[in-house]
């Protein structure tokens, strides 16, 4: 789950972590009052959304007098950024964070996540801040360094290795370690998934702050993170999305023509890859999961058969905990209130496979039956393009 | 032969008497598992499925020799549960669970380091040697003795590669689910080498998938080690980039992570890559003609 960028500063100030001061505004007016209490003549205007690349974007404003912060608010407050990271669609600006301008003396990136290879928590830290380092990793690698922490806390030699490539100077390694420190504390104490700064600044005066904060905490750990979990901001998420969760359903949207329902996170992703192997795209991910009852299902269909962008519907279960008549009992359902406005293509194999298929015939519902998943996939993209085999 | 697993393995589960322990420890026992014991802290002494229980992990190794052990233990407690069994001398930890906190994770594989075990999972379907013993939750009937080795970080999608070496006749030797999750104990390379010496075995599919390096590092791996045929597909080539995993997260592998960087390491060590996840078992069977 991901969290804005005001309520990640707050988290790290929690832990000691120096970040510009600064005010969230829900109007205009929240954000003069905002730059007026916080004082100075600089400020930045920043569009809390999540998503990267908002500085590109228009969506941070940096601000020399009031009425600029009123001009920076307003044209902010209620418009759609578009930035390399929302998609197409963009998203809308609900929230305003107004901080005090700094003098930048030099960006640096610094990350920790949890790092795979090497079963530990890492950081990542690069001298070029500020900057998308996916591109940085691909045209820059010995400008990264990667510092996976062995021990329960960072020790001195691992931050000095990072201060290092960070070009700071020898005075300023103990407080790169303090903060090397806290922000490793943070991320264990808040089961962190990714906590991104960038950039981290260094100001003229020498000190080292939190100019930019994404963080990402562990789904799996949020039952024990509840004053995280209060932070979602339901208003960032996919609306179908949000709805399936409530279900137990894990449903990613995309922008294909054909809805998939599926068993398993594998099966799921593999069943998009052959419907774009046969020359379609897929219109969302969707596990059904485990323990599917005959109301998830019947959730899940509504949500296909509610998506316009989806042409045809491809159901695929290979069934072991996952039971067949549990699947064609929840389209029984769901046509009661969401008629089957476009082709359903089924394969329902592995348990009750037989009692599926019944259920589905005795009720006369035109489906198409398919052997196989190869075979489904070619049905599926046909009759998305309303070709009849 | 196969691997890790047989008919005379002495199984127990932990988190037996629960409903999704009772339901699968009753599919493990009638598919011929030697399932001994089960494990509920307070339910010692009575009596579950015709098997004993006992309260910890330590008085089922000591009064029944348990060997093996199936987690079907809730997130919050199954990493406890993971080194609870590989403290008290199991030595082929298989965790179903889904959703154990990451960090709970990164702190077992410490504790677990220098034990003398083999943990598979979390998040995963368990490991089975058709006709003779299963491990998890995967369906018996769709398994056929045989001449393959599966590994795979999937569960359902197994089940297809399985049910097609199964219709071509080939069968399979020992398949192993890894699991989902990104801190996990076996991995490809792990199941590789037990599959090069395992007689029974002639060749190995593998099933990975996006995010993180365990393909990469196993083609590496059959490069040099591997004799066997090997048939490869990755699941989600079409899965959209940040939602399953951060942007930080596929710089630390180099670049490495994606579907299409994942089926080029592999097809340059000479693996067989498929990009239908519908012909494996005919690829398999084309190769071992």
């Amino acid at each position: 789950m991901n969290i804005h960028e005001y309520q990640a500063k707050a988290l790290l100030a929690e832990f000691d972590v120096p970040v510009p001061k600064g005010e969230l505004a829900l109007s205009v007016s929240d954000a003069v009052t905002a730059a007026k209490a916080l004082g100075g003549d600089v400020w930045v205007v920043k569009a809390q959304i999540h998503a990267g690349g908002r500085g590109k974007a228009g969506g941070v404003r940096l601000c020399r007098s009031l009425d600029e912060v009123e001009t920076a608010a307003k044209a902010l407050l209620g418009s759609i950024l578009v930035t390399a990271q929302t998609g197409e669609a963009g998203k809308q600006v609900n929230r305003l964070y107004i901080e005090e301008g700094l003098d930048i003396a030099s960006e640096f990136y610094l990350s920790l996540l949890v790092d795979r290879e090497n079963e530990s928590i890492a950081f990542v830290v690069s001298p070029d801040g500020g900057m998308d380092i996916e591109k940085v990793a691909a045209d820059t690698p010995d400008r990264i360094l990667t510092v996976p922490i062995a021990a329960d806390e960072v020790s001195v030699q691992e931050s000095s290795s990072m201060a290092a490539i960070l070009g700071l100077s020898d005075d300023q390694v103990d407080e790169f370690h303090q903060l090397a420190c806290q922000l490793h504390h943070m991320f264990r104490q808040t089961d962190g998934a990714l906590l991104e700064l960038n950039p981290l600044m260094l100001t003229r005066a020498g000190k080292l702050v939190a100019l930019d904060a994404k963080f990402v905490v562990d789904d799996n750990a949020i039952y024990r993170q509840e004053a995280v979990a209060e932070l979602r901001d339901l208003n960032e998420e996919d609306p179908r999305e949000i709805e399936a969760s409530q279900f137990g359903l894990n449903y990613i949207a995309l922008d294909g023509h054909i809805g998939c329902m599926v068993n398993g996170a594998g099966l799921a992703m593999a069943t998009m890859d052959i419907i774009q192997l046969k020359g379609d795209r897929p219109a969302n991910f969707l596990d059904v999961g485990g323990g599917v009852t005959v109301d998830a299902v019947c959730e899940a269909f509504k949500l296909l058969f509610s998506d316009d962008h989806v042409k045809a519907v491809l159901v695929n279960i290979f069934g072991g905990i996952v039971r067949c008549d549990i699947i064609a009992n929840g389209l029984i359902e769901a046509i009661k209130t969401h008629p089957m406005r476009v082709p359903v293509v089924m394969r329902l194999v592995g348990t009750n496979e037989e009692e599926g298929r019944a259920i589905v015939k005795d009720a006369r519902l035109d489906v198409r039956w398919a052997d196989d998943l190869d075979q489904a996939a070619e049905f599926a993209v046909a009759a998305s393009r309303g070709v009849v085999q | 032969m196969s691997v890790l697993l047989d008919r005379h393995t002495r199984v127990i589960c932990q988190g037996f008497t629960g409903k999704q322990g009772s339901f699968h420890s009753e599919q493990m026992i009638a598919y011929g598992t030697s399932f001994v014991a089960g494990v509920t802290p307070g339910k010692g002494g009575q009596t579950h499925l015709n098997r004993p229980v006992f309260n910890a992990v330590a008085d089922a190794v000591e009064q029944e020799g348990a060997e093996a052990t199936v987690i079907f233990v809730p997130p919050r407690f199954a990493a406890d549960a993971i080194v609870e069994a590989a403290v008290a001398g199991i030595k082929l930890v298989c965790c179903i669970t889904e959703g154990i906190p990451v960090q709970d994770m990164l702190r077992v594989k410490q504790q677990i380091a220098d034990i003398d075990c083999t943990l598979i999972g979390p998040n995963c379907p368990g490991i089975i040697t058709p006709g003779e013993a299963k491990i998890g939750i995967m369906p018996g009937h769709i398994h056929l003795p045989g001449r393959v080795g599966v590994i795979s970080r999937s569960g359902t999608l197994t089940y297809e590669a399985v049910a097609q070496l199964t219709s071509t006749g080939l069968g399979q030797s020992t398949c192993i689910g890894m699991g989902g999750d990104p801190i996990h104990g076996m991995d490809f390379i792990d199941a590789l080498k037990l599959f090069e010496a395992d007689d029974q075995t002639e060749g190995v599919v593998m099933i990975g998938e996006i995010g993180g390096a365990d393909e990469e590092n196993a083609a590496e791996y059959i490069r040099d080690h591997i004799s066997k045929p090997v048939v490869a597909f990755i699941a989600g080539a079409t899965a959209p980039k940040g939602k399953r995993m951060g942007h930080a997260g596929a710089i630390i592998s180099g670049g490495k992570g994606t579907a299409e960087a994942k089926f080029m390491a592999l097809e340059s060590a000479g693996v067989a890559i498929e990009h239908n996840p519908t012909l494996l078992g005919q690829r398999m069977h084309e190769l071992l003609k």
